[in-house]
């Protein structure tokens, strides 16, 4: 078990030199970081974490028969500390059969259609967030580690550019505040760095879990951009990027937000 | 309530007027209606008020300090106490109009990318060469002519109190 590991550390700190580390390594901060105390207090505490009843939702769902294949996930893949363990860390990853990158939530739909033979789970639906969170959080503590795949690369090449590009009337990047400005304030908001890796979260403010995709796409509608649309092409390539950036720290899933 | 003749045939044509702004926002060619005054630059500066006028600073000041029109204060500070929540992206605002002059402030408001490539200053008088703008904001500036002169008025006026800075 240990010497599985070792391999893909070595990879990945290679990869981690050829790829333009923006911040720096140890400035890199998860956005819990940038929360008050008592937020920080609600996350840590699994107990206070609104988030954990959405896993606790999705273990349900995990064990529920579905679909004209009449199968559940647990049929499949047994249970999920096991088998869904380290999952979410190494996401997305390329899909042979789709011959492009997907996402959890993508992995998870096309399950649901090809092995359940039931309908795919709408974007945000409480049955698709719930599971997210009950995969995500099978990976908690664990590094954040991007598959070395070579089929992956120009996917996430694109995600760096589309977080560098401007974007919508205001005319500014994901890098222009996540890069340039983070610690800094937007209004009353702290920038954090962008890194993805504690969702789905529960945010207070939308009283209710949340995808990543759904965080993306408040940022780009804060610009006044067209947002992409949920499952979007652009989506999981910004999300390749992400991960990439958050190479190594720790999956908090599922995580707080104000 | 009655209307003069007058005024109702007024708001008819404006009535009509908004019709085709609609229309205009349904068909993508006509995303460019909404022209911009035109405007000439000299070295860092646009010298000439883009509507030929003199702005209102009390009309500024509002549009400074309103998060749906200017939005100034999610990145500056500046001057206002009684705003709470000012965001610290970009330099105060207070002293401005000590530091630059009206027509530098109006290009800095125009489109500062002219000057610095990188800057996260938006370009509130642009409509050209924007990404995946929003269908509700295309084809539009951030703010109109009328409201750039008048914001430029407020920030002209907001001059560096020597005794305040000098307090430790
Ligand atoms: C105008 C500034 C701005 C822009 C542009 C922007 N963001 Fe954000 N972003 C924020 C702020 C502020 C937050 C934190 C919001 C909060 O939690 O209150 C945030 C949060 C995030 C988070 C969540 C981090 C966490 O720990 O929860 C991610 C990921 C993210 N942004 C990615 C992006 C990407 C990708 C883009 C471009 C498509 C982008 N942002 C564009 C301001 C921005
Ligand atoms: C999203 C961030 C953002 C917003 C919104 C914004 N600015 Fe700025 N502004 C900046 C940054 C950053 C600079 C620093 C100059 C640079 O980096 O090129 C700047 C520079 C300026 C300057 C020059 C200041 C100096 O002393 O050098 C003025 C004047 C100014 N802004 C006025 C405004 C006004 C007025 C508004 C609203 C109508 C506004 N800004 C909205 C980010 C912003």
């Amino acid at each position: 078990m240990r010497a599985q590991w070792i391999l893909p550390a070595c990879v990945m700190l290679l990869a981690a030199n050829s790829a333009r580390a923006e911040i720096p390594l140890h400035e890199r901060k998860s956005g819990a970081e940038f929360m008050s105390p008592q937020t920080q207090a609600m996350q840590a505490d699994d107990v206070s974490n609104p988030g954990m009843l959405a896993a606790l939702d999705g273990e349900a769902f995990w064990k529920q028969k579905a679909g004209a294949a009449n199968k559940a996930c647990a049929d499949c893949h047994g249970p999920a500390e096991e088998s869904m363990k380290g999952v979410s860390a190494r996401y997305p990853a390329f899909n042979a059969s789709a011959s492009k990158p997907i996402d959890v939530q993508g992995q998870v739909n096309q399950c649901r259609s090809e092995r359940q033979q039931a309908a795919p789970f709408r974007f945000e639906s409480r049955e698709l967030l719930a599971l997210t969170t009950y995969i995500g959080l099978q990976s908690r503590g664990m590094p954040v580690s991007p598959p070395d795949d070579e089929r992956l690369t120009l996917f996430r090449e694109r995600g760096k550019a589309l977080f560098n590009q401007r974007l919508g009337q205001l005319n500014f990047s994901c890098a222009h505040c996540h890069e340039d400005n983070w610690g800094r304030k937007l209004g009353s908001a702290p920038i954090p760095q962008a890194h993805a890796n504690s969702y789905p979260i529960y945010r207070l403010e939308w009283q209710d879990v949340g995808s990543l995709q759904r965080r993306l796409r408040n940022c780009m509608t804060g610009v006044r951009a067209e947002a992409y649309s949920y499952g979007s092409p652009e989506f999981i390539e910004l999300e390749l990027f992400l991960a990439a950036r958050a190479r190594g720290m720790s999956v908090e899933t599922p995580g707080v937000r104000p | 309530m009655r209307m003069t003749g007058s005024r109702s045939r007024r708001l008819k044509s404006l009535a009509r007027r908004w019709a085709l702004a609609g229309l205009c926002l349904a068909l993508a060619p006509c995303a460019h209606a909404a022209v911009l005054a035109p405007f000439e630059v000299a070295g860092d500066a646009i010298p000439q008020s883009l509507t030929g006028d003199k702005g209102d600073p009390a009309r500024g000041r509002a549009i400074v300090v309103d998060r749906q029109k200017g939005l100034c204060l999610l990145c500056h500070s500046g001057p206002f106490a009684e705003q709470r929540f000012q965001g610290d992206i970009a330099p105060s605002l207070e002293g401005a109009g000590s530091r630059w002059s009206e027509g530098q402030l109006r290009l800095r408001l125009v489109d500062a990318p002219r000057l610095n490539r990188d800057t996260s200053m938006p370009s509130y008088y642009r409509i050209d060469g924007l990404n995946r703008v929003a269908p509700a904001f295309k084809g539009k500036p951030v703010l109109e002519a009328q409201q750039i002169e008048d914001v430029v008025a407020f920030l002209a006026s907001l001059r560096e109190t020597p005794t305040a800075q000098e307090k430790p």
